[in-house]
């Protein structure tokens, strides 16, 4: 998310005075840029049996070095120049007509949301109704048994790490460019880590992370509209920033037990384990 | 080759490919490698290899404050890793211990040679509460350490920033008052053999806890047990080993080293309170050290002071027109190598098959 973030601000402020189309070639390369670096993730965990925790560890204090060196070095100080415009809000025609949920979701609205809304029906019609995502998920059940059936593991894997880069690094782009007006070290703020929760929240499953991300999305936005609701305005600030992630551990062990992973996830592909 | 030479050898391999990468990153910048290796070799000894100027050793001060609190953050991840947990929350507990050294410091009055005390125990007592809550909820809950310590590590970020912002009510927004003498890890001695550095007592704790740390896994049933647990599980419990106490008691010993770090710096690279817009990152640095230093007492204490020496070279860094933040990238680089080493293991025994192919080849 770090790396996408900083490729997503740096090519809009850098392209921002010859295209209008600029934040959106800023998502663009901030997706490129999260693909490009979770092949580093690929390369030690596939080819170099590297431990995976360990590896993405790395790779998030590395995130946090490469970006902000690239800053010194392209803007000469340690985060992005501020670009003067992110991506706009937009409202959807017809749609806004619709009660209640027309004036909530298609007026004065970010594009990028709905292109969350599109990637989660289309993560789960890729995962769970095509041929491939079976593949795919047979590599993270069982991946020998899956080779015997003549998947190539390695492969899939590569395929696995790259989307989830592609993933977040689009987030990362979208998260500066819509909430914030550069990018610094504390642009992400450990949001990969509250997605990690999510994902185990929302049971590994698409529509269960959407609703477990709204949820963090609303604790959130309490905080900021915490000062305007008379009995929660006496709490201090410091309580409303620390909700979310009070909010993730309770979430976790109330539903840790009962959350159903891949068997396989985060192991080492061994092809002459049984 | 045997087990222990390999044991040092790969983390070497790995420190040798971080730099190597670091000065390619530096060359394709347009940067200069060899004014980054002298900001490092004056980090930590003081001597100016490029210009003619004099001997100072107020470097040699800041190597020794940047290495000790991660040494210590080192051997709380590294004795929760000996258990078989992963805990990244060193920075949260390091927080903790700091806001509780804080509180002591400014609450209590008394001599020096219990007020001193009072504080030190008291983060470590805070950084083992801290630790014990992800131990708990792994034990109890099965939930898993890595996301629950990461979510420690903000709550004791805002906690920190409420109490030192509204109870001690600082005036700039950032420091709470000055500790009074009695609390502090100063030492006039220290500063005056260092050129005025920040040099304290802080190591004869840092000392102390990496004995304590080697005694602890190595010459006690208790910490064979936990190793048990780090190796298996199940076997443990067969055994009848209380696997569950283990994992909580681990993570709480593990907070406590944190914790301690915590005061180190309050106390003793410091002397007040701090409210921070983000952590400073002490707890990834742990990390580091402690995987580099193959989560052993020895090699926590070298990989520490690698660490230390590379922040304290990353001011002349940047004054030497070199991104600061190259420090990170080779430390994170170093980690990533460290982590591949079976890959590399692979690969040397492969290459030293081919070698020992080729020999043969030849003889006949």
């Amino acid at each position: 998310m770090m790396v996408g973030a900083f490729s997503a601000a740096t090519v809009t402020v850098l392209l921002e005075d010859s295209t209008a189309l600029a934040p959106w070639l800023g998502l663009a390369a901030g997706l490129v840029a999260g693909i490009v670096f979770s092949l580093l993730h690929a390369v030690a965990s596939v080819n170099m049996n590297a431990d995976q925790t360990i590896s993405g560890t790395a790779l998030n204090i590395l995130a946090g070095g490469l970006t902000v060196y690239l800053c010194q070095i392209i803007f000469r100080q340690q985060r992005t120049r501020s670009f003067s415009n992110g991506i706009q809000k937009v409202t959807v025609p017809l749609l806004e007509k619709i009660p209640v949920l027309g004036r909530m979701l298609f007026i004065e609205n970010y594009p990028t949301f709905f292109l969350a809304i599109f990637l989660v029906f289309f993560t789960w019609i890729l995962v769970y109704k095509t041929p491939f995502g079976l593949r795919l998920r047979s590599c993270g059940e069982h991946p020998q048994a899956a080779a015997s059936m003549g998947i190539n593991v390695a492969w899939m894997r590569y395929f696995g790490v790259m989307a989830s880069g592609a993933l977040a690094g689009l987030a990362g782009g979208i998260m500066v460019l819509t909430a914030d007006i550069q990018y610094t070290l504390v642009s992400i703020h450990g949001t990969g880590f509250i997605a990690l929760a999510s994902l185990v929240f929302g049971k590994w499953n698409p529509f269960g992370v959407l609703g477990a991300g709204l949820f963090f999305g609303f604790s959130t936005a309490l905080s900021f509209y915490a000062k305007d609701i008379t009995f929660l305005a006496s709490l201090p600030g410091e309580f409303f920033y620390a909700l979310p992630y009070v909010l993730t551990i309770v979430a976790l062990v109330v539903f840790a037990g009962k959350s159903v992973g891949p068997k396989a996830a985060g192991q080492i592909y061994d092809s002459g384990r049984r | 080759m045997t087990k222990r030479g390999e044991k040092i050898l790969l983390p070497l391999i790995a420190v040798l490919l971080g730099f190597i990468l670091g000065s390619l990153i530096v060359i394709a910048t347009g940067r200069s490698p060899a004014a980054m290796f002298a900001a490092m070799i004056k980090g930590f000894s003081g001597l100016d290899i490029i210009n003619d100027v004099p001997w100072n050793t107020r470097y040699i001060g800041e190597f020794v404050i940047n290495a000790m609190p991660i040494i210590l953050t080192g051997l709380a991840f590294a004795f929760a890793s000996r258990t078989g947990l992963f805990s990244i929350g060193a920075e949260g507990q390091l927080m903790v211990g700091s806001l509780a050294a804080t509180t002591v410091a400014l609450l209590v009055q008394a001599p020096r040679f219990i007020h001193l005390p009072l504080v030190l125990l008291a983060s470590i007592a805070a950084g083992a509460l801290w630790g014990a809550v992800p131990g708990f909820l792994k034990a109890k809950f099965n939930v898993h350490e890595v996301t629950v310590s990461i979510m420690m590590n903000y709550i004791a970020l805002h906690l920190n920033n409420f109490v030192i912002l509204n109870i001690f009510g600082s005036q700039d927004r950032v420091k709470t008052a000055f500790f009074p003498e009695t609390a502090l890890l100063k030492s006039p001695f220290l500063q005056s053999i260092t050129r005025g550095s920040r040099l304290n007592w802080g190591f004869i704790p840092v000392i102390l806890a990496l004995i304590i740390f080697s005694f602890i896994i190595n010459k006690t049933t208790f910490g064979y047990s936990l190793r048990a647990v780090g190796y298996n599980k199940d076997a443990s419990r067969y055994a009848g080993m209380k696997v569950n106490r283990n994992i909580i008691l681990s993570m709480m010993i593990a907070g406590a080293f944190a914790g301690l770090a915590g005061s180190v710096i309050t106390v003793g690279t410091f002397n007040f309170g701090r409210a921070m817009s983000a952590a400073e990152g002490y707890g990834f640095d742990g990390i580091a050290v402690a995987l580099v230093g193959g989560n052993e007492a020895s090699g926590i204490f070298f990989a520490g002071m690698l660490f230390g020496m590379l922040k304290s070279a990353q001011p002349l860094m940047q004054s030497q027109g070199i991104p600061r933040e190259i420090a990170g990238i080779i430390q994170a680089s170093i980690v990533l190598f460290v982590a591949m080493q079976y890959g590399i293991k692979m690969l040397l025994d492969r290459f030293k098959k081919k070698q020992a192919v080729s020999a043969d080849g030849e003889r006949a």
